[in-house]
């Protein structure tokens, strides 16, 4: 699988962080993060651990909240207004680490919740969205079953079909693989690649260096708050620019 | 050259460790000290269990009118049966009993579809009997409408009435627990919370004994002159207030039992306050407290015989009432022994619900 064709240069601007600052306290996390991310692209975030790439993340959905700056999510900004936040959260999946299933609810049920409740969909409607998207994520004879019977790739391919079956513009991904098991990380990958492929607007934090190369149209690393460094993963991985990337790099790819 | 995997044939365990004798061996004389426990249990229940139950069963009279026919020595339960009426419904009036028979069976039948699970309208049905049917319970008690002729509730006791006390007392206290324990958690909202705190901290602080006391008493002294509200009202308005704050504590340990990443992926999908609590973290919350929850049921079960303070007669306080009565004299021990009888039925109902409740809801997930 190779990378596809280049974003058109026109289109629209899905995510835009302008000037970002955010502080836990008197710790500054995030120190002016500008980016832009177009319809269709596929970010990856990384860097070490600490570094704010979460948070950053976390930012964009509203789990975290940023003082200082600008953040436009399918030309709305985030700012208190609870309809906003909302409206965007609507539009914007996300896929956490720790899948965070509801384990009262079977895999059926947690996929057509969020649609019925929120999107007003009738539960027939919904419940057959929800059975395409298992299908797609290839787990559609678990639909009966609770997370807990599940594994903890199987876990984590429902919750991208949950997330899915909202139909989001953008999916944020924050460490999707990292509370995997190494055999179950590929089942995931392969989920996420194939999504990919299907042209949707992604942001993914991870380590998994082989998927950044495979689909990423632009790799980001920060360090301590900052993005230090911005390119196509050709460009980021052969011809790393800033001293700090250099060292991140030999430091995870000679093991 | 590969070889085939051939598993070895199952073989039976060694006779040592399975059977009656192994049981006995390992779980009660598995060493001296476990010995010695089990003889010295056996001994005080061989000493113990005869008389009780020659006592209560072989050698006590059941039937008869008066004290008289209690002659051979064992326990008089016909002074239980003489006065069932009046320990089951107290002063409700003997011909309009039906009325109270009538709620409970209503009750009866119509919780009992809750239990099957391909019944469909569970919502609707149990939400008719929390909100609907008390009201429909209390007309047919109160009376005086309808053409049914008034029963003042000073009339009402006995074990209808603890069951009244228990009953509303329980349906009230756990939606209050719940927006109690809600506010507390509303970190956002300062003086929602500290009002909340304030309130289960001052209901928590005083004994129930004295929240009684003082509806009954102290109240009427700081209404206006002339307005007087009923005493088992204020009763039951004490009784809910108290146990909603004990509630909403149990609540509140629920809801930090969940993990932070339920809220952060309901939030995540736009679910928005409520539906994030009333669909994902409510139900996980109020199932992992179940113990504790049915834990405050019975205690409040069992506190309603405090309502004698004010001079209510539920169950227990009619077996007192009718202990002084000349006609049956030395019968305290028939007495206590049938409150306690039935106070011990109505608590281990609960504590077998809450167990078949907490299998039922159990979803197989780990944490």
């Amino acid at each position: 699988m190779t990378a596809n064709a280049q974003p058109a240069p026109k289109s629209e601007v899905m995510i835009e962080l302008v000037g970002v600052n955010k502080w836990y306290d008197k710790f500054h996390v995030l120190k002016d993060i500008n980016l832009e991310v177009r319809k269709g692209e596929r970010i990856v975030v990384c860097g070490p651990s600490g570094s704010g790439k979460s948070t950053m993340i976390r930012c964009i959905n509203r789990l975290e909240e940023h003082q200082k700056g600008q953040i436009v999510v399918d030309g709305i900004e985030l700012t208190n207004d609870l309809r906003n936040i909302e409206t965007i959260r609507k539009e914007v999946g996300m896929v956490f680490q720790h899948f965070n299933l509801f384990p009262h609810l079977t895999v059926l049920e947690n996929c057509v919740l969020a649609p019925m409740w929120v999107r007003k969909t009738p539960r027939k409607e919904a419940e057959q969205t929800a059975m395409m998207y298992l299908e797609k994520v290839k787990i559609p004879d678990q639909a009966k079953k609770y997370p807990g019977q599940l594994s903890g790739g199987q876990q984590q391919r429902v919750a991208i079909a949950r997330s899915l079956c909202m139909n989001p513009r953008i999916m944020l991904f924050d460490e999707p693989t990292s509370a995997l098991d190494p055999e179950m990380i590929k089942e995931v990958l392969d989920t996420m690649i194939s999504l990919a492929e299907s042209g949707m607007t992604m942001m993914c934090v991870t380590h998994e260096m082989g998927f950044a190369k495979t689909v990423a149209d632009k790799v980001i690393f920060m360090d301590r708050g900052q993005i230090v460094e911005s390119n196509p993963p050709h460009e980021f991985f052969n011809n790393p620019q800033n001293e700090r990337t250099q060292l991140f790099l030999s430091q995870i790819l000679n093991h | 050259m590969a070889h085939n995997f051939v598993p070895l044939p199952d073989q039976p365990p060694p006779p040592a460790s399975v059977g009656t004798v192994a049981w006995i061996r390992a779980n009660l004389f598995s060493g001296w000290v476990n010995s010695v426990l089990t003889v010295l249990a056996v001994y005080v229940l061989v000493t113990a269990l005869p008389p009780l139950i020659n006592w209560m069963f072989i050698s006590a009279d059941w039937v008869g009118t008066g004290r008289e026919a209690c002659d051979s020595g064992g326990a008089c339960w016909v002074f239980v049966a003489n006065r069932i009426d009046i320990f089951i419904y107290g002063f409700y009036p003997n011909d309009q009993i039906w009325r109270v028979d009538a709620i409970f069976i209503g009750l009866f039948l119509l919780t009992a579809p809750l239990f099957f699970k391909s019944f469909k309208y569970k919502v609707w049905l149990g939400g008719f009997i929390i909100f609907i049917y008390p009201i429909i319970g209390f007309i047919l008690m109160r009376g005086g409408m309808f053409g049914l002729s008034g029963v003042e509730t000073a009339k009402w006791g006995g074990f209808t009435l603890t069951l009244l006390l228990a009953g509303v007392g329980c349906i009230a206290a756990l939606p209050l627990g719940v927006v109690l324990a809600l506010g507390r958690q509303a970190g956002n909202m300062p003086i929602v919370k500290s009002m909340c705190v304030l309130f289960i901290e001052f209901w928590r602080g005083v004994p129930l004994i004295t929240v009684l006391f003082m509806s009954s008493v102290m109240l009427p002294l700081f209404l206006p002159e002339g307005v007087n509200f009923d005493k088992l009202l204020r009763a039951l308005i004490g009784i809910t207030l108290f146990q909603s704050a004990y509630m909403a504590e149990v609540i509140r340990g629920g809801l930090q039992a969940i993990p932070k990443g339920q809220y952060e992926a309901a939030d995540a999908l736009g679910l928005g306050y409520w539906r994030k609590y009333g669909l994902i973290i409510l139900p996980q919350a109020l199932k992992i407290v179940i113990p504790g929850i049915v834990n405050t049921f019975i205690a409040l079960f069992k506190d309603t015989t405090l309502v004698i303070i004010v001079g209510l007669l539920e169950l227990l306080g009619m077996v007192k009432a009718s202990l002084g009565d000349p006609a049956w004299p030395d019968v305290s021990r028939e007495g206590y022994v049938f409150a306690a009888f039935m106070f011990w039925i109505c608590c281990f109902s609960m504590s077998r619900y809450s167990q078949w409740l907490e299998r039922k809801l159990h979803t197989g997930h780990k944490r």
